[in-house]
């Protein structure tokens, strides 16, 4: 690989230890996955912020990290941790998980990552510009960085996000490349999407037949970026995609030659629905994932303010627009219903298992992928106005 | 049977520094979280060609990782726990085990310019250079000689 020379100084070890080690990294995956260079990246987003998820392993990695002294050189944010850090007692997390959380941030703080504590970073006025090029690492925010903004990212691992803001670069190849940025797969949706359950259903749908691959979607006419975002959260989620198209929609539309095409009817989608939900009443309904913009969170104090659900449900956001929220009166309503607004964490990264839920509900085919093996729990899939009221 | 004198060729630089112990060969990828016993070294995946094994002070050759990706964070707790492999050679690296390695300063390479799995059998001495990209297979004149750790 061709460096820089502050690359190379890096490489060399000039930069401290840290440096040296996070450009390791770089270079090697440069290797593997043939980059001829790096490239400067403008922002970084960071995975692997659960206790939950990466356990005492990635503690001590980011400890004995954060004691080599490594310090990030651009802008770079965290993926939702275990817990909210505000009200982790009073959302029944265990002592121990918490104390092991905060060490976690705290080692993140120390190499000067902002404690957003976020998956969906572009709600809160984090949205680099189409072309520019960035590290994120969270499966979902790739895929809405990559094709609702335009901006071009790989999906990151942990380390390689980690090294990449220490380094302030990223090894140049995939989808940082625009000739790669090309639709491989037709699907051609044939029925009306009534309902982000709706979106998240064609998500899962398309990301188990499409896999790795990037779909261009025919046959949406509409979609604002809740709906986006959870199309590609879960198509993130049942696939590995890491960018999709839809024409007159998103900011880039390219198909190759011949590809195949896939048929997505209403038929499709109902049974989507149905494979995923267990038809139960839920114990607790989680909506937010990825976290909800400032406008779903005033969408829900709308709807059960009129109606009272009848099981306790969270609004799962960042802190940011929970607090903006709460400054518009948002959450009176909500906590008046038995509901509260949840941040810096998720249903998916949290210890919901250890907390006493059996049943949970969601509109979101990300999370309905993985509630079951991550937090051991049943599903209620289905719209909003269904799964709160059952 | 190792070779007499030594046997030397290139592979790709993957993860610094130098080191040398016996081979522990696997034809099936490893995955290190779930895989390997973080305190003992021991590979503990049922089914798995090296099951009841232990990797610690080995050069283990396998084509490549799977699994999970914190299982870069468990060669970490490896390499703290003194259980770490001495070396890695890998067919084709991948992301987990290049980062593991890298992290835990376990020298690494990968693509061997020879066919390692018909050249070096299990408990060979093996030296592999991650600085210079190169694989050593300690002949049998140097076989009392000691082991070099240096990285």
């Amino acid at each position: 690989m061709k460096l820089t020379g502050e690359e190379q100084r890096m490489f060399d070890g000039e930069a401290g230890e840290a440096a040296r080690e996070s450009m390791d990294i770089l270079v090697a995956l440069g290797k593997i996955y043939g980059a001829e260079r790096m490239v400067p990246v403008t922002s970084v987003q960071v995975s692997g912020v659960s206790y939950k998820t990466i356990g005492d392993a990635g503690l001590d990695y980011l400890k004995s990290l954060a004691g080599k002294g490594a310090k990030t050189r651009v802008p770079t944010f965290l993926n939702p941790a275990g817990m909210d850090s505000a009200q982790w007692k009073e959302m029944r997390i265990p002592e121990d998980f918490a104390k092991k959380q905060i060490e976690i941030l705290d080692a993140y703080a120390t190499m000067g990552i902002s404690k957003t504590c976020t998956c969906a970073p572009y709600f809160i006025g984090i949205r680099p510009k189409k072309g520019e090029h960035i590290a994120w690492a969270e499966s979902s925010a790739v895929a809405f960085a990559n094709s609702v903004l335009g901006a071009r990212t790989n999906r990151e691992g942990g380390p390689s996000a980690l090294a990449a803001a220490i380094c302030g670069v990223t090894p140049y190849y995939g989808l940082h490349i625009e000739k790669n940025r090309v639709a491989n797969v037709v699907v051609d949706v044939k029925c009306n999407l009534k309902s982000i359950a709706d979106f998240g259903a064609l998500g899962m749908a398309v990301g188990k037949l499409a896999k790795s691959r990037y779909p261009a979607f025919h046959g949406i006419k509409a979609a604002g970026e809740p709906a986006l975002k959870v199309l590609g959260a879960s198509m993130a989620a049942t696939g590995s995609v890491p960018i999709f198209f839809i024409e007159g929609i998103t900011p880039e539309y390219a198909l190759a030659g011949k590809p195949e095409i896939i048929v997505i009817t209403e038929k499709d989608i109902l049974a989507e629905k149905k494979s995923a939900d267990s038809g139960l009443k839920p114990n607790l309904v989680t909506i937010g994932c990825p976290h909800a913009s400032l406008d779903e969170i005033k969408d829900v104090a709308g709807l059960v303010g009129a109606r009272k659900p009848t099981c306790e449900f969270w609004v799962c956001t960042s802190r940011k627009l929970k607090e903006e929220a709460n400054r518009l009166g948002y959450n009176r309503p909500i906590e008046a219903a038995g509901g509260r607004i949840v941040a810096d964490t998720c249903m998916v990264v949290c210890p919901l298992e250890e907390m006493g839920y059996v049943v949970t509900g969601t509109d979101s085919g990300k999370a309905a992928a993985y509630l079951p093996n991550l937090c051991k729990q049943k599903v209620a899939f289905g719209d909003l106005e269904d799964i709160l009221y059952r | 049977m190792a070779p007499e004198v030594d046997m030397v060729f290139g592979a790709r630089r993957i993860s610094r520094g130098k080191a040398s112990g016996p081979a522990l060969l696997s034809p099936e990828p490893v995955g290190f979280l779930g895989g390997v016993d973080p305190k003992s070294g021991e590979v503990i995946e049922k089914n798995h060609p090296l099951v009841g094994k232990n990797v610690a002070g080995r050069v283990l050759v396998f084509p490549h990782g799977k699994g999970s990706t914190v299982g870069s964070y468990v060669m970490l707790q490896l390499a703290k726990n003194g259980k770490a492999p001495a070396a890695i050679i890998n067919i084709s690296a991948e992301p987990i085990i290049a980062v593991g390695a890298i992290i835990s300063g376990i020298p690494m390479v990968d693509r061997p310019g020879l066919d390692v799995f018909s050249i070096i059998k299990e408990g060979m001495m093996v030296e592999v250079d991650g600085n210079e990209g190169r694989i050593r297979i300690m002949g049998n004149e140097r076989k009392k000689e000691k082991k070099d750790l240096t990285r």
